[in-house]
């Protein structure tokens, strides 16, 4: 392999690594308050709301519905708009974070609705209000849950992140298309993925061990 | 007693459920008043309403006719923010303990206290008195799973006392523990119930734990109140066919006492086993041990689990020292008497 193939990829990591970083932060700071807002507006929820409750449910699940492909370039206006060019790294995170949001919105509900009923029953006969009942009782009760959630979604983004290559985004992905679709340099193609997986596995070990310290039942 | 302050003044509080076009009845026309300090029992079978019961009285379920007074105050027209002013000094506990499970055993017990605003360093002196009034302190930084079952519920106590609540309802309480377990958290309500003055309100489908703490019961039947009254006068003369039921698992209502007793003004008591007790022949041990006879007038036990559930109702000797040797000898043995006449 020559050496500047190596730097590449060596870069196409540190690139990876900030895109998946960002847009699960990004993704997380919209993806949360809107699976808590699902969760809450449920039907026999703190909050009950069937029509906003079926909006967002909507939205979510059209959004979701979506190829992620098809969803890179239907974002590219809006990528524009926001970061004012659609091609690199810091562009691609427009995008998936926006791919990602349902995804996490979607897991943080379903996190939330394993917690016992028993638990807010007992919060409400303290005489706690919703939102303390959301904050304290809630979402405590739901973090070994959240974080195992976390892991695989931040695989996921890992993995869209690897596909945004295809419109010009950066990382491994790019790498792999440039140097292993449309060069077939085997050993490019190969070492890109065996890169992939070695970050997805560290992530999900990471996540289910943090999970796993912080789960005390 | 009933000049004592009413804590509860229930009247024709009816509950139904609409569903789909049909309608359930849960609760119907339910009028009772619960006394300040005393331990009041709700027994019923299982679906009988007792639960909804005593969900109405934190407004947990609201109701869909009538009133409940509380204090003297109508629950039913307070505000939200009232209400949950109100339900810090109703507390309750629960069949399944309902503690945050990922926290610890302190922080479970300083939550109410978080909810009524008061600042940490309290928090964390209140919840240690609380804990030491169910005997956990040494348990603070332990997490719930690390408890057993009864220790849990002790935890779940504790919180429900740190807000200084007036009331502490009981949902089935003790029905997931096993009964010696059962028998040191009804010790434990009942001294509370005695050192805080709390009055304690009671929910459950065993009528061992109404016979052991309870000052009053109310029976509840398909969601009527069956019969109300003093333990000793229901238990020992139940007019209800529900009561008479509760009482003879075995649905042999008419049966209440099937022997007439060798005289009418004889003295006769009722025993009840509690599974602790069921394994020892203890009426042969008695005349072998005193010397003295009773006279069996009806008896009736069963098996739950392998565990000896029952009753008996025995005449007691003419003679009063007799008597007395009998029955020091049945309360020796832990065995739970309440006297018919």
């Amino acid at each position: 392999m020559d050496e500047y193939i190596k730097e590449a990829i060596l870069q196409g990591i540190v690139e990876t690594f900030q895109m998946t970083f960002f847009s699960s932060l990004f993704a997380y700071i919209l993806g949360l308050p809107l699976g808590v807002l699902l969760y809450t507006t449920a039907k026999g929820h703190l909050f009950e709301n069937r029509g906003l409750n079926l909006i967002l449910g909507t939205i979510v699940n059209i959004l979701r519905s979506l190829p992620f492909l098809i969803l890179l370039v239907l974002m590219i206006p809006l990528t524009r708009l926001i970061v004012g060019s659609s091609i690199g790294t810091v562009a691609s995170i427009v995008p998936l974070t926006i791919g990602a949001v349902p995804i996490i919105a979607r897991m943080v509900e379903s996190s939330l609705n394993e917690v016992p009923s028993g638990i807010i029953e007992a919060a409400d006969s303290m005489g706690a209000s919703p939102f303390f009942i959301v904050l304290h009782f809630i979402l405590p009760e739901a973090v070994p849950s959240l974080i195992l959630g976390a892991a695989i979604n931040v695989a996921t983004v890992l993995g869209y992140s690897a596909m945004a290559g295809v419109i010009g985004g950066g990382g491994l992905g790019a790498i792999a298309l440039q140097y292993g679709y449309y060069r077939y340099e085997k050993t490019v193609l190969w070492t890109t993925v065996a890169m992939l997986v070695i970050m997805v596995m560290l992530i999900q070990a990471a996540g289910t061990k943090l999970s796993k310290s912080s789960r005390k039942a | 007693m009933n000049d004592e302050k009413k804590v509860y003044e229930l009247k024709n509080v009816t509950k139904i459920y609409k569903n789909d076009n049909k309608e359930f009845t849960a609760l119907k026309d339910i009028s009772l008043d619960i006394h300040e300090g005393e331990i009041f029992g709700i027994i019923g079978m299982s679906g009988a309403g007792k639960s909804t019961l005593v969900r109405t009285l934190n407004r947990l379920e609201e109701i869909y006719e009538g009133e409940i007074r509380f204090f003297g105050e109508d629950l039913g027209k307070l505000a939200p923010k009232e209400l949950r002013k109100a339900r810090q000094s109703i507390s309750m506990i629960f069949q399944g303990f309902n503690l945050l499970m990922q926290k610890t055993v302190i922080e479970n017990v300083m939550i109410p206290l978080k909810i009524a605003k008061i600042p940490r360093a309290e928090r964390k002196k209140t919840a240690l008195d609380m804990l030491k009034v169910v005997g956990l302190e040494d348990k603070k930084n332990s997490y719930p799973a690390q408890l057993s079952g009864g220790q849990r519920q002790r935890v779940a106590i504790a919180r429900a006392l740190a807000s200084d609540p007036k009331v502490l309802l009981c949902d089935e309480a003790t029905s997931a523990l096993d009964p010696k377990i059962t028998e040191e958290i009804l010790e434990l309500l009942k001294e509370i119930n005695r050192t805080r003055k709390l009055t304690v309100i009671i929910i459950t489908h065993e009528m061992s734990v109404v016979e052991k703490i309870c000052d009053r019961v109310a029976i509840i039947e398909k969601g009527v109140l069956a019969e109300i009254g003093n333990v000793t006068e229901v238990f020992t003369s139940p007019k209800s066919a529900a009561a008479k039921y509760l009482l003879l698992p075995n649905g042999e209502a008419d049966s209440v006492n099937p022997f007439d007793a060798s005289s009418t003004d004889s003295h006769i008591v009722r025993i009840a086993f509690d599974g602790q007790s069921a394994n020892e022949p203890f009426i042969s041990n008695l005349v072998e041990e005193t010397g003295r006879k009773v006279n069996i007038l009806s008896a009736n036990t069963k098996s739950v689990g392998g565990i000896g559930f029952g009753q008996m109702v025995v005449e007691l000797p003419k003679d009063e020292e007799d008597s007395k040797v009998v029955l020091d000898y049945f309360r020796g043995k832990g065995l739970s008497i309440v006297e018919v006449s």
